[in-house]
């Protein structure tokens, strides 16, 4: 019974959730808005975690798919699935977002209830988008999803929020609608809304460059892949903590889930055609990107540009269209939504004490906060790319299933490995070592129990998944392989 | 007892007007009431027209479908929640005279005899009768220049424009030798399409009808009649006459100009695509809202042009489907702008608006809701009706237009977004509450959650516009 309806309740509890805590009213009752959607995140939670048990991993099916009539005069329906493709990012953001309801316990002062109830509310919307198998379906969540980040980043951000998140908004807008435009045109050829039905759909080759080039512009903006990353920095330096972790952990892999559910299967000739063209966007994205990085004197863009390379591991892994690689990119999807996230959090601890998220305004923090900088320091570690975490897992894959196709593909690649650790090291070594740099610095209070309980958690995630990843990847090793083969046969 | 609900809204509107004059000031209220009460009964006369089938009567000059009814009963609809929301407004202005009510019912039953038009003179007479409602409302609050001044304007245009589509009605006439609908449909079958004088006319026709639009071109009253007109005037002209817009194309184009649809698509690609840019980037530049949801209303008549231009039952439909949605969001924003007056004070600067969010989230809210929707963005039932339309020009196979007019909504998308920063990232500089009837809160806040596009009203109402023009052309 309740499996039956596992994924809607995944999509409708936290958004009922949302709206109750926005009923809880104005900041008189914040604390009773924070317990609410506290208990609204665990219990998503543990809702989605059915879906991971009972998950079965001996086939490329859609499971616990449920079909609803919606709009019938278009045939537009309420159809929701999960696959081993989508199944982890589901619970990656069920998770993400109680890790940011408790970073945020504290911090948010104002308008508390509206801040959590915004969250919650993208929750859903972002579950929904990973599981819907509705063109429509997908699209209106896609979208809809814009809208609570945007206020997010407007009502809570920094000095410079209204720029960066009107310029976030219109940036992502403009890819979408080039999307739209590509689905209704699916429609218009296959007579329904139905994702799965599209990948059996047989388009000519310049219908399939089209479709792909729109669907680009959605997905790209989103990853974001070089060069249309220029929001990505402008955001997440501007937005609350608890906004850069949703959009790096989250957000970002919406983009790539995209190529993997519609540009591939949907469009693999087009896919083989621009392959190079992919291939030579993330590599841009993994060699320059993580120059830039280096550079970077704010500690929160730092990370943003430092997201933008990992992205391109991810699409590169997409476009060598082996089992490997495309294997390799959602490990890292998963890899990097923890990691991200937990380098944005530790940075919004230091930001909460010393209001700066300059690296100058720091050195030697691991003299006054020990806990908080071995913490800060295994991040970072996992970011870099370090056997033992997370990281590796994906890059290693990934490197892996680029070597079969073009060593070269891989030399580049693997880099990032050299250029990952030079920019996130010397981060650390700037921030946490050395000696005390300045008064406010000597004045720190290391993490409280709160912070530490949420520095565990992804502790914990990242080590176990580089310890021991079989968990994350036998479950999509069937849909990948069935994708594997949908992209290898061609429509023409 | 087709023409039933026109009759009798007239009659009302006529008693109204008598009843009025022995009335004394403090009893005026009532003339309000008998206005709703006017509209309740209508729609009941209008159910019982409601036969499936299309039927003639007065010597073929006025028909009754499934289009006739929905425009009226929409008509009702938006026309009861107009009266609500300007009653206060028009109070506290001291101009709550029985005449707007009487000049609101007229205006009704002009978009109804278009609605039920089936011959080129029931047309025009609707549209008359509208058009000059429309003047004598718009110059309602006399001592107001700028009022006064969009009404001249209006005025003049529109008689200009009334002239054209005659004009144009008689060369129609001259070369199919019949004004009845049907008639020249018919006789359009035998002549050839290229026809010197058919051309002739359709030009006069579309550019008649485009400036009552207020497609580019002939836009040029729309910003000042939006902007001069009281506000509560406003909301009438912004929502109503939408209907009638929709009623003389549907009645003239597709009932009788269809087999000319290879000319007037090009036409109305051309008002279409400078109508969404011109519109688009112009209110960009606004700082008065009633002027900026002007322009705004510019770019929505070119994405309604779009279904039509498609020349397909799926865009007429999808049309039908967007003026509907459009004039819901029209009345929804204009009745926020209303809610956010009082007496002296006009809140029609873009700036009224900031800090809406700490004054009453709540409110901030629905006009969140209603900036989205006019935006296009989902899940907003705005969505659904740019999707459909783009759906259809897409289904003819207009892919460009289709690509260009996507692009151009992102641009429209940031003066809307403009509003939300202002509601929800501004400081308030005004803090005093929100003040208005309880019959106003909860018909506004109806309409503003009637755009929630997840609701199943939505495929409802799609069904209801595809059957409407199944027996249309």
């Amino acid at each position: 019974m309740l499996s039956e309806y596992a994924l809607s309740l995944a999509v409708w509890l936290p958004i009922v959730g949302g709206v109750a805590v926005l009923a809880t009213g104005d900041d008189r009752r914040a604390n009773l808005a924070r317990q609410l959607s506290l208990a609204f995140a665990l219990l998503t939670f543990v809702v989605t975690l059915p879906l991971y048990t009972d998950f079965n991993a001996g086939t490329h099916a859609m499971q616990f798919v449920e079909d609803h009539a919606w709009i019938d005069a278009f045939k537009i329906r309420y159809r929701l699935g999960v696959d081993g493709i989508s199944l982890l990012l589901v619970l990656l953001t069920s998770f993400s977002t109680v890790i940011v309801i408790i970073s945020a316990w504290q911090v948010i002062e104002k308008k508390v209830a509206q801040y959590f109830a915004a969250f919650l509310i993208m929750e859903g919307l972002m579950i929904g988008v990973f599981s819907a198998l509705d063109g429509v379906l997908f699209y209106v969540l896609w979208e809809a999803m814009l809208v609570p980040m945007f206020l997010i980043i407007g009502l809570w951000g920094g000095p410079n929020r209204v720029y960066a998140t009107i310029k976030f908004f219109l940036y992502t807008f403009l890819g979408s609608v080039m999307m739209l435009v590509a689905i209704i045109y699916l429609y218009n050829r296959s007579g329904s809304f139905d994702i799965l039905a599209w990948h059996d759909l047989k388009l000519g080759l310049s219908a399939q460059t089209l479709l792909f080039l729109a669907f680009f512009a959605a997905f790209a903006v989103k990853v974001p892949m070089w060069p249309v990353h220029t929001w990505l920095p402008d955001a997440h330096v501007e937005a609350p903590t608890g906004g850069s972790v949703i959009l790096a952990a989250i957000m970002l892999k919406m983009g790539a889930y995209g190529f993997l559910r519609f540009s591939l299967p949907i469009l693999p000739d087009a896919s083989h055609h621009l392959a190079w063209f992919m291939i030579a966007l993330s590599l841009i994205a993994v060699v320059y990107i993580g120059f830039v990085a280096l550079v970077q004197e704010d500690m929160k863009k730092l990370i943003a540009y430092s997201s933008i390379a990992h992205m391109g591991f991810v699409t590169l892994g997409f476009f060598i269209f082996n089992a490997q690689g495309i294997e390799g990119g959602i490990a890292q999807m998963l890899s990097h939504g923890f990691i991200s996230g937990a380098m944005f959090l530790c940075v919004g601890v230091l930001y909460d004490r010393l209001h700066s998220r300059m690296i100058k305004d720091y050195g030697g923090v691991a003299n006054r906060m020990p806990v908080f900088a071995s913490f800060m320091m295994l991040f970072a570690m996992a970011n870099a790319g370090l056997p033992g975490t997370s990281g590796f897992v994906g890059e290693f894959l990934v490197i892996l299933g680029a070597f079969q196709v073009n060593i070269w593909y891989a030399v580049a690649a693997a880099t990032t490995l050299v250029f990952g650790a030079a920019y996130t090291l010397w981060m650390i070594k700037r921030v946490l070592f050395g000696e005390v740099a300045n008064s406010h610095v000597a004045e720190l209070k290391d993490s409280t129990p709160r912070e530490n309980l949420f520095l565990v958690l992804l502790a914990a995630m990242v080590l176990l998944m580089g310890l021991w990843p079989y968990p994350f990847l036998d479950v999509m090793h069937a849909s990948v392989a069935h994708l594997v083969q949908q992209i290898a046969v061609s429509k023409l | 007892m087709l023409a039933g609900p026109e009759i009798f809204v007239f009659s009302m509107a006529c008693a109204i007007l008598v009843i009025d004059l022995f009335l004394p000031a403090r009893w005026r209220a009532l003339c309000y009431w008998l206005a709703q009460l006017t509209l309740i009964g209508a729609a009941l006369l209008t159910f019982k027209t409601m036969t499936g089938a299309s039927v003639l009567t007065f010597n073929h000059m006025f028909v009754a479908d499934n289009l006739s009814v929905l425009l009226k009963l929409a008509g009702y609809v938006l026309t009861v929640f107009v009266f609500v929301y300007s009653r206060d407004y028009l109070q506290e202005r001291g101009i709550f005279r029985s005449e707007y009510f009487v000049l609101g019912l007229l205006g009704l039953v002009g978009t109804m005899v278009m609605a039920s038009a089936s011959h080129f003179l029931t047309l025009y007479l609707g549209l008359e009768l509208m058009s000059l409602s429309l003047y004598a409302m718009i110059a309602f609050q006399r001592d107001s220049v700028v009022a006064t001044e969009a009404a001249m304007k209006y005025f003049v245009l529109g008689a200009i424009a009334s002239g054209m589509l005659l004009y144009g009605m008689s060369m129609l006439y001259g070369a199919t030798g019949s004004l009845e609908i049907a008639a020249v449909a018919r006789a359009l079958t035998k002549i050839s399409p290229n026809d010197v004088i058919l051309i002739f006319g359709l030009v006069f026709v579309i550019a008649g009808t485009a400036f009552k639009l207020g497609a580019v071109p002939f836009h040029m009253w729309v910003p000042d009649v939006y902007h001069g007109a009281p506000t509560a005037v406003t909301l009438y002209v912004g929502s109503v006459p939408k209907l009638a817009s929709f009623a003389l194309i549907a009645r003239l184009l597709v009932g009788g100009l269809e087999p000319l649809a290879g000319s007037w698509q090009t036409m109305l690609m051309i008002l279409a695509v400078l109508s969404i840019a011109i519109g688009n980037i112009i209110a960009i530049a606004q700082d008065n809202i009633k002027r900026m949801l002007a322009y705004s209303s510019i770019s929505h008549m070119g994405f309604f042009l779009l279904g039509i231009l498609s020349a397909s039952p799926n865009g007429y439909s999808a049309s039908l489907f967007y003026i509907l949605v459009y004039a819901v969001m029209s009345l929804g924003a204009f009745g926020m702008i209303i809610l956010l007056s009082r007496s002296g004070f006009e809140a029609e600067r873009l700036e009224d608006f900031k800090g809406l969010n700490q004054r009453s989230p709540w409110h901030a809210f629905l006009m969140l809701l209603l900036m989205l929707s006019m935006a296009g963005v989902p899940p907003t039932a705005g969505f659904y009706a740019k999707l459909l339309v783009i759906q259809s020009i897409m289904k003819v196979n207009l892919i460009p237009l289709a690509v260009a007019a996507v692009l151009l909504a992102v641009i429209g998308a940031y003066y809307y977004l403009r509003v939300i920063k202002l509601m929800y990232f501004d400081d308030a500089t005004e803090r005093s509450p929100i003040q208005a009837r309880w019959d106003m809160r909860l018909l506004l806040s109806f309409n503003a959650l009637l755009l929630v596009g997840i609701l199943p009203w939505v495929g409802t109402l799609m069904e209801v516009c595809r059957r409407a023009i199944q027996n249309l052309a």
